[in-house]
């Protein structure tokens, strides 16, 4: 457990948070690994975890109709998933490991029950969900405009 | 009047072209051509200037420098989008051909600001053209400068413009390269996302970085927004403008924003500059 406290703490999404708090966390927390290939979660899936990688890359992937589609793709130090944070707590795409790809998982269940009981815990996670959030909606902003096409 | 020695002559009116003669065509995408000039006479620029390029009967359009300053001998190279008649024009013409050449204008990449700093070269689309040039002379002076990074994105991975020297420059150990497209099937194994997603992960100080940013005007609004969110200050940006350039030399007015002109003035502007003027709508 000592070494999941410590790799929690270490990990960039959490800098700056106290002790007390990545003490906490890592009491939700395991180490995962995924081979090439292999899916982390599929759309629809119950979304009772979330990732921080800590090598490797994921991508986010919608399937149509004869293909699949990435929308994008996450690597070493950033986050996958935000499903678990609201209801129904389902995943909304799928994400696949695009090579051997280490990460830590969080038991959403366990994080959310954390979070309810203080508040302060879940403002924090809150704090560096958004930015995320944010960015994320910004990019898909500018995806949509495809600023690249004949009319840019 | 008879011409004699003693008659005065236009020697180099701006507004006349020069005739070159395609020497090589080559094309990069679907609809993005490279064309190689030969010139009678040695043509010097600077890395980001222009030319007004004419297709003889058809018109005449700005097209980026993108070949090596450093290598005159090697012709001079534009990067053309086939979009309107006038670049449709431009890039079919075949080996052989003539072409008019105005030119080089305007202000180009301030290299010599990053000597001693880290470079961040962000480039959208066919924006990786006009600096190609820059990266040409910051490879070439690898060692005054500190990290050196490429960002670049793409519509698709069959968008990616210059793959092979993409692939080279990868290849060496001093430049930290990402590369990413903003959609993609499951056959392309590298990154997806918007350009702008590659700054935060790219290794530079912000306190001593000088960016380069050329793209769709979009794709440079937010990608300056990235930097200025990872610390780097708005007059260590420099983005290329672009606009219906029609004389190249500051007169007609139809490049103009707001008090500059484009042609003249730019098209590489210093952001601080620039800034205030991209955020008026009606510009």
């Amino acid at each position: 457990m000592e070494g999941l406290e410590r790799i929690v703490k270490e990990h960039p999404f959490f800098a700056g948070m106290k002790d007390e708090y990545t003490n906490l966390i890592a009491g939700c927390a395991k180490n995962v690994r995924f081979e090439a290939g292999q899916f982390v979660f599929h759309e629809g899936e119950p979304a009772d975890q979330f990732y921080l990688l800590r090598s490797g890359r994921v991508a986010l992937q919608i399937s149509a109709p004869e293909r699949v589609l990435t929308i994008q793709t996450v690597g070493e130090s950033e986050i996958v998933g935000a499903s678990w944070l609201v209801p129904p707590y389902r995943w909304g795409m799928d994400a696949k490991a695009l090579e051997l790809t280490r990460a830590i998982s969080m038991d959403a269940a366990c994080l959310r029950g954390k979070c309810e009981d203080d508040h302060s815990l879940g403002y924090e996670l809150m704090k560096r969900f958004m930015p995320i959030l944010i960015q994320r909606l910004q990019a898909s902003r500018l995806q949509i405009l495809d600023v690249y096409g004949a009319h840019s | 009047m008879a011409l004699t020695a003693e008659t005065p002559r236009i020697v180099a009116d701006p507004m006349v072209p020069r005739v070159g003669r395609i020497r090589k065509r080559v094309r990069e995408l679907s609809d993005v051509w490279t064309l190689t000039v030969e010139m009678d006479e040695p043509f010097a620029f600077a890395p980001g200037q222009f030319n007004m390029l004419t297709a003889f009967g058809v018109g005449e359009a700005a097209i980026s420098i993108s070949g090596d300053p450093a290598r005159p001998g090697e012709g001079l190279i534009h990067t053309i989008r086939d979009v309107g008649p006038v670049s449709h024009a431009l890039s079919h013409l075949e080996p052989g051909d003539y072409i008019g050449v105005r030119g080089p204008y305007g202000a180009g990449w301030p290299v010599e600001v990053a000597e001693h700093c880290d470079v961040v070269i962000l480039a959208g689309g066919l924006g990786l053209a006009p600096l190609r040039p820059l990266i040409y002379e910051v490879l070439s002076g690898r060692k005054k400068y500190g990290k050196v990074a490429l960002l670049f994105g793409a519509r698709t991975p069959t968008d990616l413009l210059f793959r092979p020297e993409l692939e080279q420059w990868r290849r060496r150990l001093d430049v930290d390269i990402h590369v990413t497209v903003d959609t993609s099937t499951e056959d392309w194994y590298g990154n997806v996302g918007v350009v702008t997603t590659l700054v935060p992960r790219a290794a530079f100080d912000p306190q001593h970085t000088i960016a380069y940013v050329c793209g769709p005007e979009i794709m440079m609004r937010f990608g300056a927004a990235a930097l200025r969110d990872k610390g780097v200050p708005d007059e260590a940006m420099y983005l290329s403008m672009e606009r219906n350039m029609k004389c190249g030399i500051g007169l007609c007015g139809h490049c103009q924003i707001g008090t500059v002109f484009v042609c003249r003035d730019g098209p590489v502007f210093r952001n601080d500059k620039l800034r205030p003027l991209m955020s008026v709508k009606e510009l």
